[in-house]
């Protein structure tokens, strides 16, 4: 731990650490509102707290408890909620590299890959500044959501429509902020926009999480040039 | 539901997730990938993450997330391809999206 310490504040720097800081401040929010809402539909205090801890995954918990408080078999929440969260396999692979260095590190560093995270990773140049980005935003958030479940299971009603303050704009504008250095890229730039378009395009058809998968359809947009070895 | 029920449908999606999330690093950790594989994972990453934004910004559900998401998002995309800062991005996105719905926009 006192080396990941270390390596995060000679990498990080001013600005990441507050790019990030934000981005926490944010999922807060939403973790304040995913608490809430579960106690608010019903479900006992300590399933938003367990789950937030457990999964660690914002969309698929939403799912879920939409779908439990409903009424909705639990099978059918469990698989709706894998489903969403299916995309952190290929995330996985693109950032294994950040999680090496022993076994408790990937052990560790893999509970803590989420969308924002990894896109922080792929933002960075180097390695050193990936693998800190990564666990610096991977870790804060982990501890934000969970500290804005608690307190939103708790708090009750106090927040429970952030969209009043644009926060679910917040989320994509994150994440197009940090992929578009990556996007700059002709080869790989072709392949997002296959792959955004694909997964709009099956949206209205699909069980959620399902379209972003299809989306990797626009790898093959990309692939001839890659194997030129063209980066 | 009974507690114990959601106890174990927590602890399913847990573990399934935490499944999906550790394969990589550890199908990694045991082989060495060639270059172009290694690079098409990162452009994986790059397209699934692009396609998040896509349907994040237009997509609830199965229908059409609203105008004031959608303009929010395209001011700090905006923002964000002029190079402004990140915190300006963020802050410009959300704002945009709750001024328009304070206005009436859905």
């Amino acid at each position: 731990m006192r080396s990941i310490w270390r390596t995060l504040q000679v990498r990080l720097g001013r600005e990441l650490t507050r790019d990030i800081a934000l981005v926490c401040l944010a999922d807060g929010v939403v973790g304040l509102s995913f608490g809430a809402i579960s106690v608010g539909a019903g479900l006992p205090l300590w399933l938003p707290m367990l789950m937030s801890v457990v999964v660690f995954a914002g969309a698929s918990q939403f799912l879920f408890v939409g779908i439990v408080a409903a009424g909705g078999n639990p099978v059918a929440a469990v698989a709706a909620g894998l489903l969403v969260n299916a995309r952190h396999l290929p995330f996985g692979f693109a950032v294994a590299d950040l999680l090496s260095g022993g076994r408790g590190r990937w052990l560790a560093g893999s509970h803590v890959m989420i969308d924002e995270s990894v896109a922080f990773a792929l933002a960075q140049r180097g390695t050193g500044r990936s693998r800190a980005a990564f666990w610096a935003c991977g870790t804060a958030l982990f501890v934000c959501w969970n500290l804005g479940v608690l307190l939103g299971a708790f708090g009750g009603a106090a927040i429970t429509d952030t969209n009043a303050f644009g926060l679910d704009a917040a989320f994509p504008a994150v994440l197009l902020a940090l992929v578009l250095p990556s996007l700059r890229d002709p080869a790989t730039r072709r392949a997002a926009l296959v792959g955004a378009v694909v997964a709009l395009a099956t949206s209205p058809f699909l069980a959620p999480g399902l379209p972003v998968l299809v989306g990797l359809v626009g790898l093959l947009a990309a692939r001839p040039h890659l194997r030129k070895g063209a980066a | 539901m009974s507690g114990l029920t959601l106890v174990i449908a927590t602890m399913v999606l847990g573990v399934g997730t935490y499944g999906f999330r550790v394969a990589g690093p550890l199908l990694k950790s045991r082989m060495t990938l060639s270059a172009e594989v290694e690079r098409l994972m990162a452009v994986a990453a790059v397209v699934l993450l692009t396609a998040l934004v896509a349907t994040a910004t237009l997509v609830q559900g199965h229908g059409f997330a609203g105008f004031a998401r959608l303009v929010g998002v395209a001011v700090g995309g905006v923002l964000a391809w002029r190079r402004a800062p990140f915190v300006v991005v963020v802050v410009a996105a959300a704002a945009t999206t709750a001024a328009l719905r304070l206005l009436g926009v859905p």
